[in-house]
């Protein structure tokens, strides 16, 4: 019989149709595997009964011969910045440690709506700020992955949605949310040799999910593949009248209308994204996706984002600034961890407990933010940055008068070990250097294992497409897809 | 612009977040280091460029001015470190 736990969510939800097997089977499988996989510290709270509950919703209604909800009987894993109801939401912080939401996200409650189960809640960069998961109060997550030739140095599953990247590509859960501020589904999905799309800033409610930077952060799904990412998008997708940000418009048929013929269409490689000192393995990779797309029928034309150098240190000033605001809620009185020394009044209160409830990289990005803001430096500093983002948005806009979409190397190199930008902030921001401009100006991205590095680890390809065209995104992710053919998988050691 | 110790110890209190005087002077590099880095921004001539306030066009909706979900005390306050008789507590603030 197939390993359930070997297919994706199109495979789950068809066989679950046909009755090929049971959707409590497929829960029961999963559950074994995620129960097996300490290892790799993916799961902060593991939710089995959620997961059962939602398969017996499926098999009834199977067994009652009713239509099926989109994703009936698909256990996924949610990440923990999502507000789960009754399931503890901490953002990998020890500040929210223990905090129960008594509401649902919006996004989750989409996806307990069309039928799926949550297997856990996923283990990230604390409040989602960090490329490689050594950010976390509840420890790093371990990529499954492992450097061939015997080195068996940890390594970092990509950041922020590292426990999202390391529980698909380990086969943990057939897909996974995540969410996106300067890259944090597409580098993770690159490390880890999965596919993950950021849709257009706006498609997904932000409503219920712990905000890192409210302009930016975006959520979007993880999964095996082009196919079950779209099928995913389609159920977390829609407007939500909480979020003054959200888009009213409807949600495409995305799944429907995948399609990977690139005739007629014109790829723009971007001739600002070849960065000084990028390795000759990276570059071979763009070239191999140039020759893909090519083959795909589509034309390759060179553009110019002039503003690509400025999208990093402009991003390094509106993050943190907006964080700051944002992580102000966390001061010990409505929820969360309060820290009251013997005698301390109010003003010691909220510091010492956003000193104990707050990691240092939360801290370091709050100090920034705050100075940015600051009376004296918020011109020079945030009006500043907010100005040059215009500037980056406007590059993208000239693009899209040559082409249709981007391609470019998700990440500038393959997964790192843990603990070795760990000590050097700056490095660390740098690894997100291909994602955060489209980022900044709010478009869909995607990333979909390109191939192999010198050591068999998974290196990714970048589609960014024009606001709201998720579609030519996701058919240009599967053209690559297609003729990647790329089955590599982590040998389990875990 | 460069910060000094005193400047980081200032801006942590902006932010309501306690520091030692070993984690001030641990921090004066690193976030000299990072402001350093973005300082290049200033390179960029934007003196006839608007900042941006909506990175997609989204005009604000307003809704009908009425209450939506009343009546949720105990779910407020579900999480609360600490409360008596419906409200939040905290550290006496009046003298």
């Amino acid at each position: 019989m197939t390993d359930v736990t070997d297919l994706g969510v199109a495979a789950l939800r068809d066989g679950i149709r046909t009755k090929a097997f049971s959707a409590r089977e497929v829960a029961d499988a999963f559950i074994v595997k995620v129960s097996k996989a300490k290892a790799l510290n993916a799961f902060i709270v593991e939710t089995p009964d959620h997961a059962i509950a939602a398969a017996k919703a499926a098999d009834d209604a199977v067994a009652a011969g009713e239509t099926l909800k989109p994703l009936a009987g698909v256990p996924i894993g949610m990440k923990d910045l999502f507000c789960t109801k009754g399931v503890q939401t901490t953002a990998a912080s020890h500040i929210l440690e223990g905090f129960v939401p008594p509401y649902e996200s919006t996004v989750s409650h989409h996806l307990w709506e069309a039928g799926a189960g949550m297997l856990g809640k996923l283990n990230l960069d604390q409040f989602a700020m960090g490329s490689s998961n050594e950010t976390s109060h509840f420890g790093n997550v371990i990529s499954p992955w492992k450097r061939g030739g015997g080195d068996n140095a940890p390594l970092a599953p990509g950041g922020s949605s590292g426990g999202s990247s390391t529980a698909v590509s380990a086969r943990l859960c057939p897909a996974a949310t995540g969410t996106d501020t300067g890259g944090s589904i597409r580098q993770p999905a690159a490390f880890t040799g999965i596919a993950g799309i950021k849709p257009t800033y706006g498609r997904c409610s932000r409503w219920g999910v712990v905000a890192f930077a409210s302009s930016l952060d975006q959520a979007g799904p993880m999964a095996h593949d082009v196919k079950d990412c779209a099928i995913m998008l389609e159920a977390m997708a829609g407007f939500d009248p909480k979020d003054a940000t959200s888009l009213n418009l409807p949600v495409p048929k995305w799944e429907e209308g995948l399609n990977p013929d690139m005739r007629g269409k014109k790829i723009g490689i971007p001739r600002e994204y070849r960065v000084d000192n990028m390795p000759a393995e990276i570059d071979a990779l763009w070239q191999q996706g140039i020759d893909w797309m090519k083959d795909a029928g589509a034309e390759i034309v060179e553009v110019s984002l002039p503003h690509t150098k400025y999208a990093l240190p402009a991003y390094y000033i509106i993050a943190p600034a907006e964080a700051s605001s944002n992580l102000a809620r966390y001061d010990g009185v409505r929820y969360g961890l309060r820290e009251l020394p013997d005698g301390a009044n109010l003003q010691e209160m909220y510091a010492v407990t956003r000193d104990h409830g707050f990691g240092d990289e939360v801290k370091r990005r709050i100090l920034i933010g705050t100075y940015v803001l600051s009376a004296g430096f918020y011109d020079a500093y945030y009006t500043q940055a907010q100005k040059v983002r215009t500037l980056i948005a406007r590059d993208f806009d000239r693009a899209w008068l040559e082409c249709d979409y981007l391609l470019t190397p998700t990440a500038p190199s393959a997964a790192f070990a843990l603990g070795e930008k760990a000590d050097d902030p700056l490095a660390m921001y740098l690894n997100d250097v291909f994602t955060v401009p489209s980022s900044l100006a709010g478009l869909p991205a995607m990333s979909v294992p390109g191939g192999l590095d010198k050591n068999g680890l998974p290196l990714g390809l970048q589609i960014i497409g024009k606001p709201l065209d998720e579609q030519g995104v996701l058919n240009a992710g599967m053209a690559i897809e297609q003729r990647a053919g790329f089955t590599a998988r982590p040998e389990s050691w875990w | 612009m460069s910060v000094d110790q005193n400047t980081v110890r200032k801006v942590a209190s902006l932010a309501r977040i306690a520091i030692t005087d070993a984690e001030a002077e641990r921090l004066t590099p690193e976030l000299n280091n990072i402001l350093g880095w973005v300082e290049q921004l200033g390179e960029v001539d934007t003196s006839s460029v608007e900042p941006m306030t909506a990175v997609i066009p989204n005009t604000l909706r307003l809704r009908e001015d009425v209450v939506t979900e009343g009546d949720q005390r105990d779910a407020v306050l579900a999480n609360a470190p600490q409360g008596e008789h419906g409200f939040f507590t905290v550290p006496k603030v009046v003298e």
